[in-house]
């Protein structure tokens, strides 16, 4: 088992520096994964995995990841809302690493809903 | 659940409900006594004594949003499967402490499975809260925690894809911070 030394972690925090500075992240719009025992069982984490390996590998900018808790609507699960600030939020359902994906690449980054996985819009709002 | 790593993303998350900002996951594998031990102590709300004494039951919940309950069940189950079994304890303003007890060699005896991408998630959609993960086997233990590392990143934060990738690597390899680097 291999140990980590400062200077590796100093070309971590610099790489990570330098990408952060050119994504200029203005928190344009937030992912929420439902991370519910329910979503979980459902394959919630491969669904949050594939979202931020997408993040990483598609260098997107201004979208936030982030969890909650159990959505109540446990049969469609795994879910995910988009919302962007002064929009009515989205609510996706029965999702995948692949559905997860286009979601943020059509929704969070250009904007245009995904009908086909969508389940309603409204019901919540960006804080 | 088909792995212990979802049970304590399952159970972490739980603790990020309650507010907590420190959570700690602890596992322990011993040959010698041939049990498993997980644990996940919080410093979140805590339950009273009537929710404490009720939490076991799926039917049985604080949330509003449906009024079922399964994930401590569910761990309860995967551990009693095992010959194993689990405690909480938990105090109202100070936090719980839920550890789960399984037979090591027991043939249902679930997987620990994917802590690192258990662990990238949780930092990842939680970049704020501190996490220590001490996974303990027996010839060789493996120590990480976000505090420090923090502290080392200045002004980057966790939830970063690079640090997080470093993160997902670092808890995959079970490769420890060296002792001249940052301190765990």
């Amino acid at each position: 088992m291999g140990k980590l030394t400062i200077e590796e972690l100093r070309k971590i925090r610099e790489g990570a520096r330098k990408s952060r500075d050119l994504r200029e992240a203005q928190g344009k719009s937030r992912i929420t994964v439902h991370m519910g025992t329910c979503g979980i069982a459902s394959g919630a984490r491969d669904v949050m995995d594939a979202l931020l390996k997408a993040i990483d590998t598609h260098h997107i900018e201004g979208v936030l990841i982030t969890t909650s808790g159990c959505a109540g609507l446990c049969s469609m699960e795994p879910m995910a809302t988009v919302e962007f600030l002064d929009q009515p939020p989205v609510k996706y359902v029965e999702l995948d690493a692949e559905k997860i994906v286009r979601i943020l690449l059509e929704h969070a980054v250009e904007g245009k809903i995904v009908e086909e996985y969508a389940l309603a819009i409204g019901s919540e709002k960006m804080s | 659940m088909k792995e212990l790593a979802l049970h304590i993303l399952d159970i972490a998350e739980n603790s990020i409900r309650a507010h907590a900002d420190r959570i700690v996951i602890e596992i322990v594998e011993s040959e010698e006594r041939n049990e498993l031990t997980m644990t996940i102590t919080d410093n979140g709300e805590g339950m009273d004594d009537e929710t404490l004494s009720r939490v076991m039951d799926p039917f049985f919940t604080t949330k509003t949003v449906r009024r079922i309950g399964i994930g401590l069940s569910l761990l309860d189950q995967a551990a009693r499967q095992t010959g194993g079994g689990t405690t909480i304890e938990s105090t109202r303003g100070k936090g719980t402490r839920i550890t789960a007890r399984f037979t090591l060699d027991h043939v249902d005896r679930q997987p620990v499975g994917d802590l690192a991408s258990t662990m990238s998630i949780l930092i990842g959609g939680n970049p704020s809260i501190d996490f220590v993960l001490r996974h303990d086997r027996g010839k060789d233990g493996f120590l990480f925690e976000t505090r420090s590392l923090r502290e080392e990143l200045g002004d980057v934060d966790l939830n970063e894809p690079e640090v997080l990738n470093f993160i997902a690597g670092l808890v995959r390899e079970r490769r420890n911070l060296s002792d001249d680097s940052v301190t765990v």
